[in-house]
């Protein structure tokens, strides 16, 4: 019965969004969005969250529970598998993940239709509309294509279990952090969509995306940091970025994100870039369905593709192309009707966001192609693979110049600027980038270019986004501005650790007996014993080492050889030794047949910098959101409070004029 | 200032998005529509059936042999174990592409004669005949990676189709098509 309740509740909420659609429309025919349709669009929206959420939960009860007569269940877990990753198995297989993504935008739509009143009701009318359309999608997907609740005619004795490599905490927070993230993109979509329906385009309308925007950027950075990680330990290869084409997918949607993050804040304060803003509104969300379409179709090749299906791409592809391609459409007849905004001069803050835009863009359609282009060759029937060769050069080419706009932006004045102005404050960055430049060359005469560039970039970017900051008053100096400052430094601590994880690691590869020693940089490591050890659902070869970093105190590390038995397949479980200057990294390989053992070591100086940057990133924004959203409910307190005012007093208000 | 909010003079920029994101379609669709040489099930497509001859699996069916293959007639071959789940899920679909007059032959791949029986008594036999792979040789051959497999093979013993995976309840067109399409020599 559980599955059948869940089944019925989401055609329950698919009804709720037909009808959503439905009156929402009629009500944007009909005029001003004040009519008897249009006050039944808002509830449509807000069951549906609940709804959903329901579903999702049975769901997971069937999961918790191992009930075999499930084809989901049976086919992705295993009655012997961990409570944690049986909960996590809701979401780890395509039909679940896919639930997982309808309920957040339904609980999203919920949120918005509930607490949303600044916007004109008309514009939140279309709003809702394009939300009601873009749901409608992926309800059909999920009940005609990949319904989760799908029973067998007979239940089967055990389940399959899950892909052993996805039996891992980071699991359980990955997938989900990136689709609230793509979600939230969903809504900024729809904004764009309802603004452009009713050409309302303005400050307005870019305070009521941005909390959006930016919550999603939040998830979308932790995502792809937590993702990062968990591919650095668990793939058991030592590197943490590979420009795989699901890596890529995620990355795509976060640079049009911190693109349209930076667009919407000169949108709001400003009322400049007004179709630009609107563009990336539909890009952004354009690449989170580009990059889902890439993960599922298959049709790019790719070492974390764990939910494969050609089928569901094209699926995926019909909706991609029906909701970015109607907005795209919607976009080139309306854009030009949508009045132009207000011009700044090209030393202003305004100016340095365009540089920040036209770089982000940038990178993001070099990624695209690198992306596609093997699909583009193959087209021609040639095969190539595109890697860190292209990505890295061509990227750093407009990286660089957008790393120095980020030193002088925030210092300029919003719509006219001179550089005379903030010259002196920055001499230190740039002064210290200069020493540090010569400094790395001069201890290390091989470094390679882009490394080097880096260091320099990083420390001196470290110390310019800071300066804002300086002579300010730190109690008075508003949240969001905290948020900004707090988000560029992460991206300079990011940047370090990937400059010195590049010029400065060392990798030792060797086939070791019991006993033996092996050095790698400042390390000493000794292999003690090799042993076996078992867990709930594998076996493992499991080598303890003794590494003294120095002459320091031994520290004990433990990778394994891990063979999981259901399904069968051997993973490398990685064993780090994380120091303030840098991580040992550890990895134990097959037995040779002399009986030695390969193993596999680096040490990476400053290489956590790379994740701890991206999380002061995320923490940045966090801290922005909080400003803003306090910001707003303040700014709705005192509205309320002076409408009461002209209530009270009808004469005041004769003379201020009408209440809104 | 010029790219975001260009003046009136550059307006067909505005279309660009959608141009490009034609584009895109145009090479995704292409991707797609030709996934010949992206997928791994096609690698034996239009290559003869490599030569074995099995004992039989279970004691009341025939062992399976090339020669079997070579009668023709389409017939489809089920790479299967008593041992896999979802070969369990797809065996009613088995069943009912057996009923629809396709004759299937099974390769039970490292089994063990008691629990096929039991197998084959609890979910159905819609097999003609059952080979039994101790060593995955026929897997191997087919370059079958895993089970459940579903090969169709024509009537002069080349591989037309590989299913891989369970066949579900909207796998079975694709199936009988592809059938119907061996028929016809290549």
């Amino acid at each position: 019965m559980i599955a059948e309740a869940g089944l019925a509740l989401l055609w329950f909420a698919a009804a709720l969004a037909v009808l959503q659609l439905f009156t929402s429309l009629m009500t944007l025919r009909g005029g001003d969005g004040s009519g008897e349709m249009g006050g039944i669009v808002r509830p449509a929206a807000i069951m549906q969250g609940p709804l959903v959420a329901l579903s999702f939960a049975m769901l997971m009860w069937l999961f918790i529970r191992t009930d075999l007569s499930v084809l989901l269940v049976a086919a992705n877990s295993h009655s012997a598998k961990p409570f944690i990753f049986k909960v996590a198995g809701t979401w780890g297989n395509h039909e679940g993940s896919m639930l997982l993504w309808v309920t957040v935008m339904a609980l999203s739509g919920s949120f918005l239709a509930l607490v949303e009143r600044r916007l004109p009701e008309r514009t939140m009318i279309a709003t809702l509309a394009a939300q009601a359309f873009v749901s409608l999608g992926f309800y059909a997907f999920l009940l005609f294509s990949s319904n989760p609740f799908e029973r067998l005619l007979t239940p089967v004795a055990e389940g399959n279990g899950l892909n052993p490599l996805l039996q891992d905490i980071g699991l359980a927070f990955h997938p989900p952090t990136l689709y609230v993230g793509y979600v939230g993109l969903s809504v900024a979509f729809s904004f764009a969509v309802g603004a452009l329906i009713t050409r309302e385009v303005g400050p307005a309308f870019a305070r009521a995306m941005r909390p959006w925007v930016l919550g999603s950027w939040i998830f979308l950075t932790i995502g792809i940091t937590a993702g990062s990680y968990w591919a650095y330990y668990e793939l058991g290869w030592g590197g943490w970025w590979f420009w795989d084409p699901v890596e890529n997918a995620s990355l795509m949607p976060w640079l049009a994100a911190t693109a349209l993050l930076h667009s919407a804040s000169v949108l709001a304060s400003r009322d400049a870039l007004r179709t630009w803003t609107i563009m990336l509104g539909v890009v952004a969300f354009s690449m989170s369905m580009v990059g889902t379409f890439l993960v599922r179709s298959g049709i790019l090749t790719s070492v974390h593709a764990f939910a494969v299906d050609p089928e569901r791409g094209t699926f995926i592809l019909a909706l991609l192309t029906i909701y970015i391609g109607g907005a795209l459409a919607l976009f080139g007849a309306r854009a030009s009707t949508v009045s132009e905004g207000k011009r700044f001069s090209i030393v202003s803050r305004e100016a340095g966001l365009v540089v920040n835009n036209v770089a982000l863009t940038a990178i993001l359609g070099i990624v695209l192609l690198g992306t596609l282009y093997p699909l583009l060759t193959e087209a021609f029937d040639t095969k190539v693979s595109v890697g860190p060769p292209y990505f890295n050069p061509v990227g750093a080419i407009f990286a660089f110049p957008m790393f120095v706009a980020l030193a002088i932006g925030p210092l300029l004045r919003w719509r006219s600027d001179r550089f005379g102005r903030i010259g002196k404050r920055l001499i230190l960055p740039a002064v210290v980038t200069v020493i540090v430049l010569g400094g790395a060359l001069m201890f290390a005469p091989d470094i390679h270019i882009l490394p080097l560039l880096g260091l320099g970039m990083a420390i001196g970017l470290g110390i310019a986004s800071l300066v804002p900051l300086f002579g300010r008053n730190l109690l008075r100096t508003p949240l969001p501005t905290y948020g900004m400052v707090l988000g560029h430094f992460g991206l300079a601590v990011a940047l370090f650790g990937m400059a010195s994880e590049s010029a400065f690691s060392t990798e030792k590869l060797v086939a070791a007996n019991v006993g033996d020693r092996v050095d790698v940089g400042p390390w000493s490591i000794e292999l003690t014993s090799m042993e076996p050890v078992a867990g709930p659902n594998w076996t493992a070869l499991e080598a303890t080492m003794t590494a003294r970093y120095e002459d320091g105190s031994p520290v004990m590390l433990h990778p394994q050889s891990r063979t999981f038995t259901q399904p069968q397949q051997t993973t490398s479980e990685s064993a780090l030794s994380t120091r303030w200057n840098g991580q040992l990294y550890a990895v134990v390989g097959e037995e040779g047949a002399d009986g030695r053992w390969q193993l596999r070591l680096w040490w990476k100086p400053f290489v956590p910098l790379v994740w701890l940057g991206g999380l002061l990133i995320a923490l940045g924004g966090v801290l922005a959101l909080i400003g803003r959203v306090a910001g707003d409910v303040r700014r709705g307190l005192q509205r309320r409070r002076i409408a009461m005012r002209r209530e009270s007093k009808p004469l005041a208000a004769a003379t201020t004029g009408p209440a809104e | 200032m010029t790219a975001p909010d260009a003046p009136k003079g550059k307006r067909w920029a505005i279309w660009l998005p959608l141009v490009l994101f034609g584009a895109f379609f145009a090479l995704v669709m292409n991707g797609l529509i030709r996934p010949a040489d992206r997928e791994i099930e096609s690698a034996m497509v239009g290559k003869p059936l490599p030569v074995f001859d099995l004992a039989p699996g279970s004691p009341d069916r025939p062992g399976l042999a090339t020669d079997a293959f070579r009668q023709g007639r389409p017939r489809l071959l089920n790479i299967f174990a008593s041992w896999c789940v979802p070969c369990a899920a797809e065996a009613p679909q088995l069943d009912a592409i057996a009923k629809s007059g396709v004759p299937i032959d099974g390769v039970a791949i490292r089994d063990r004669e008691e629990d096929l029986a039991r197998f084959l008594a609890r979910h159905g036999n819609p097999f003609a005949s059952i080979g039994k792979d101790d060593i995955s040789e026929v897997q191997l051959g087919l370059g079958s990676s895993g089970v459940p497999e579903t090969f169709v093979i024509d009537g002069s013993g080349t591989i037309r189709y590989q299913h891989i995976g369970p066949i579900m309840d909207r796998d079975v067109a694709k199936i009988l098509a592809e059938v119907e399409r061996a028929e016809k020599p290549l």
